[in-house]
């Protein structure tokens, strides 16, 4: 089970960020191949986005997976909804959905008082 | 010690797959380690399932990674996957899969 004090934090992430990937190493030195085909997704998105490096932090590493229910790093979050790995990043871009999406939630911050 | 052949029987049995084909990548990670109790295989993993019809991937990586719930992490270091279900890829005969399969 997760710690309720991790969970909070890893919820208080998610809700506070956009645009929110959870990866090995960092965009500028991703230290796995699926880490690094996500942010190089990202960067083509020109938003800007947070990554968190779990290597740094062993609580939030194992936390993450426990939280979304899902075994692998990298896991990407988008207006405080899970979206999936690398694959599925990969998916999404290929049929266009992963920009409105993220422009949406940019648009949404926007349009709040 | 799983084998790719061995991932495949179990996709094949646990999904009810139509198709599966596993690709074994680990040589190209030779010598990076995976977990602190050293590293399972790489592998890229293609699946035809009728489970799949009607989720989206994110459902369907879901019942590919609580069908190796067991390998994950251990004999399973990183997994690479595409789902289809049946519709998608009819092209994709049955011959993989059914040869897995178990009888009867």
């Amino acid at each position: 089970m997760l710690d309720p004090l991790l969970e909070e934090k890893i919820r208080e992430q998610i809700r506070t960020h956009k645009v929110l990937i959870y990866m090995k190493g960092t965009p500028e030195m991703p230290q796995c191949g699926f880490s690094y085909t996500a942010v190089r997704i990202l960067d083509s998105l020109g938003f800007p986005y947070t990554a968190i490096n779990v290597l740094e932090d062993p609580e939030i590493r194992q936390g993450i997976k426990v939280f979304s229910n899902w075994p692998t790093i990298p896991q990407i979050y988008i207006n405080g909804q899970f979206i999936g790995g690398c694959d599925i990043l990969q998916e999404m871009h290929a049929r266009n959905e992963l920009r409105p999406l993220v422009e949406a939630a940019f648009a949404q911050a926007d349009s709040q008082p | 010690m799983l084998t790719a052949d061995g991932l495949r029987q179990l996709l094949a049995e646990k999904l009810q797959a139509l198709y599966v084909h596993v690709e074994d990548e680990s040589h190209r990670h030779a010598g990076h380690g995976g977990g602190q109790q050293g590293s399972g295989g790489h592998y890229r993993v293609q699946v035809v399932s009728p489970l799949f019809t009607g989720k989206t991937s994110l459902q369907r990586h879901r019942l590919v990674y609580a069908a190796l719930a067991e390998e994950m992490g251990q004999s399973i270091h990183a997994l690479a996957l595409q789902t289809y279900s049946p519709e998608e890829r009819p092209d994709l005969g049955s011959i993989e899969g059914k040869m897995a399969a178990p009888v009867g």
